[in-house]
């Protein structure tokens, strides 16, 4: 979900819901069900594979395309894609799997992965004889459900810390590395009109993404939100706020506002992910800046960050010679090569290990994020199906935190019993 | 009576019965668009909200048989009763601000005055703007620290210090049920314009001889004739405000902390980020069923309204 908005360019994070007749919403989507017939995606053509995705930006949409249709051609097919809106492909999945028109190929947010596989949707790359050796455990967690590997991501990402390196040097402020240097940092950053620190605590699964760095290096676990750890960080968010180094409207942020706090350097740092750099290249090409992991409760502590990034997956379409087909595509698509060529073109990190390490010697701006990416964990590797509800709770209760006040063991107290 | 006889009678039924199916022609298309349209999504959702409905459900077609048990679920929300109380505040505030403002504006262009035409076509602007551009835009003029309305407000001295408009829990709601009224009322003057219009000059010149002008000539002339149309604003402003939600998601989410969850806002949360459609259609239906109530009781009135020959 998270490179969904934030991929989009920036400013407000606005998600198209002209839904009509809201009561009608979910009966709308199953009237595609109408006239189905079971098998067969929808293209005649043996050919032809047809592939969906959500890369609508110029960068990821070129390199994407021409990754796919370069591997296309070496397998002996071409291909069909179709792009939609970030927001829009859960819809679209559910609506296509009801219609059975399922394509060929299908991207998914890795959040969403487990959702859809456990909708019986998906088909298990063992199927195919898929080789997934070599990719990080963590990302092939990402794209496991209940044992088998149902997605695979040729690149991933993840969040890290972002600095304007002349309002460091100004104030000479070190970069952050402990909680307790981010928060003296972010204060004596804070002046007149320019904040410490900007970040995303809105009520969305984008906020729960930014909450969870600091969640999970502060010893916090989704699977109980009733602890002190987890409390601790939202009261690390909270106290942020509250000095005024970190605005109020953090709570209506997504990470794009937080970055354009940036590129306005109304915001002296900014929690982002890679995604967002060469917007900020192009917004604010004399800006000066660097990044480096999120700060951790104590030095010697683990940063662990979430996995973000997209998984691409095999529908069960029924047409069993074009799937294996698929599986030849999706193969060489997530090749060493191809992860590097994609990965340059995105700022996002290979999630094979070798090609990570070589990409890092490369491209070594982005090397905090190799380095955020080789602890980054994956959201929904312990939840499974649970974690949508989860993250909800969590976003819900960092919020009564931020917004009314609420002690924060309370509020996670209130969450975790929310989940029952 | 052999075969061939045919006498008048059976002429005429035999033209009665095609003429029938002539007539029933004509209503089909519009009997399967209602149908296929509103009729299906509506038993879609209905029978939706009985079951155990997943994500699931949409690649299988299977879904198990849940009772009332989303139903109980729902109730059992503990969101439920904030975003009930936020649907009634949004609901009725809106409607009140959009029909008063409105109202004074019609009867403000009502009097011709150099430029009133092209003045009335400019209010009609917030109807032209998607709903989703007008959310952005309201986003920035109602962030905290640079929007354009806290730095007016402070300006000109009303506020010593910035509202924070939709990040704080006690504001939020009023920020949007403000962006809503404006919204609304371009619909309302409309309406109310139009209505005002047809009220025959005459009887304001006869008023005006028994003495009704001003507040009487508006409290006993212009309202009561109006009344028709006010009761369809009122009416379809309720059933327009009840279900707004891409005005919500696109500033605030339902946040900030639930301050601005809608029982329209919740449902959608319910079905498309829990992915749990059948208390999502649940709540949705809670929500037709208030929709009907307000009809009811708009037909009910109506009708009385009719019979006292108003």
């Amino acid at each position: 979900m998270m490179s969904t908005h934030t991929s989009a360019p920036a400013g407000p994070v606005l998600r198209r819901r002209s839904l009509g007749a809201l009561a009608a919403v979910p009966g709308l989507l199953s009237l595609a069900a109408c006239g189905s017939s079971d098998g067969g995606s929808t293209s005649g053509d043996p050919s032809t594979l047809r592939v969906v995705d959500y890369y609508n930006t110029p960068a990821d949409d070129k390199v994407i395309q021409e990754t796919l249709e370069s591997v296309g051609a070496e397998v002996g097919v071409t291909i069909s894609r179709e792009k939609v809106p970030g927001d829009q492909l859960i819809q679209k999945v559910l609506q296509m799997s009801s219609s059975k028109t399922l394509p060929d190929i299908l991207m998914l947010d890795n959040p969403d992965l487990q959702e859809i596989a456990s909708s019986g949707a998906l088909a298990p790359l063992d199927d195919f004889g898929f080789d997934t050796s070599g990719i990080s455990p963590e990302i092939l967690a990402a794209g496991t459900y209940e044992g088998k590997v149902y997605g695979i991501a040729p690149t991933v990402n993840t969040i890290a810390l972002f600095f304007n390196t002349a309002m460091l040097e100004e104030a000479a402020i070190e970069p952050p590395t402990t909680w307790e240097e981010l928060t003296a940092a972010a204060k004596a950053l804070t002046h007149d009109d320019v904040y410490g620190l900007a970040f995303s605590a809105i009520a969305t699964y984008e906020g729960t993404w930014q909450f969870l760095p600091f969640m999970w290096s502060n010893g916090g676990d989704e699977t109980d939100l009733a602890t002190p750890e987890v409390a601790g960080a939202a009261q690390l968010w909270a106290d942020l706020v509250a000095d005024g180094s970190a605005s109020k409207s953090v709570v209506n942020w997504g990470q794009g506002d937080a970055m354009d706090q940036f590129k306005a350097e109304k915001a002296a740092m900014v929690v982002n992910g890679p995604w967002n750099i060469t917007g900020l290249q192009e917004d604010a090409p004399d800006l000066d800046w660097d990044v480096v992991i999120i700060p951790v409760p104590a030095a010697g502590d683990d940063s662990v960050a979430p996995l973000g990034g997209e998984v691409w997956t095999i529908p069960q379409t029924g047409d069993e010679e074009k799937q294996k087909k698929a599986a030849e595509v999706l193969q060489k698509f997530v090749s060493a090569e191809n992860q590097l060529v994609m990965g340059a073109a995105r700022n996002t990190i290979p999630s094979d290990i070798e090609a990570a390490t070589t990409f890092a010697e490369e491209h070594p701006e982005l090397a905090t994020f190799v380095e955020q990416v080789s602890t980054a964990r994956s959201r929904t590797g312990k939840l499974g199906t649970e974690w949508p509800a989860t993250a909800k709770a969590i976003y819900t209760a960092f919020q009564q935190v931020l917004v009314d006040g609420t002690d924060p063991e309370t509020a996670f107290a209130d969450a975790a019993a929310s989940l029952g | 009576m052999t075969a061939q006889t045919t006498t008048p009678a059976t002429v005429r039924r035999r033209r009665a019965h095609g003429s029938a199916l002539v007539r029933y022609g004509f209503i089909a298309p519009a009997v399967l668009y209602l149908a296929l349209f509103f009729g299906y999504p509506i038993v879609k959702n209905f029978t939706m909200s009985f079951q155990e409905y997943t994500s699931a459900t949409f690649f299988t077609g299977e879904a198990s048989f849940a009772g009332l048990d989303n139903y109980l679920a729902v109730l059992a929300d503990p969101v439920f009763s904030k975003a009930m109380v936020n649907t009634v505040i949004f609901t009725v505030v809106s409607i009140a601000g959009q029909f008063v403002i409105g109202m004074a504006l019609a009867l403000f262009f009502r009097r011709s005055f150099p430029l009133s035409g092209f003045l009335r076509s400019m209010l009609l602007l917030p109807w032209l703007l998607p709903m989703i551009v007008s959310a952005a835009v309201w986003r920035w003029i109602l962030e905290q620290d640079s929007g354009i309305l806290n730095q007016a407000l402070s300006t000109i001295g009303l506020i010593s210090s910035p509202i924070p408009w939709l990040s704080s829990s006690d504001t939020a709601l009023i920020a949007v049920v403000m962006v809503n009224i404006w919204l609304g009322i371009p619909f309302n003057v409309v309406l109310l314009y139009s209505g005002l219009q047809s009220i025959p000059e005459e009887l304001y010149e006869a008023g005006e001889i028994d003495g009704a002008t001003g507040w009487a000539a508006f409290r006993h002339l212009t309202l009561p004739l109006l009344r028709p149309v006010v009761s369809v604003v009122l009416l379809l402003g309720v059933i327009y405000t009840i279900k707004v939600i891409d005005l919500i998601l696109g500033l605030t989410g339902g946040g900030p902390a639930n301050a601005t969850q809608t029982i329209a806002t919740r449902s959608y949360e319910m079905s498309f980020i829990e992915f749990d459609f059948g208390q999502g259609a649940a709540l949705g239906n809670i929500l037709i069923l208030i929709a009907l109530l307000f009809s009811v009781i708009y037909l009910r009135a109506n009708a009385r309204s009719m019979k006292e020959g108003r």
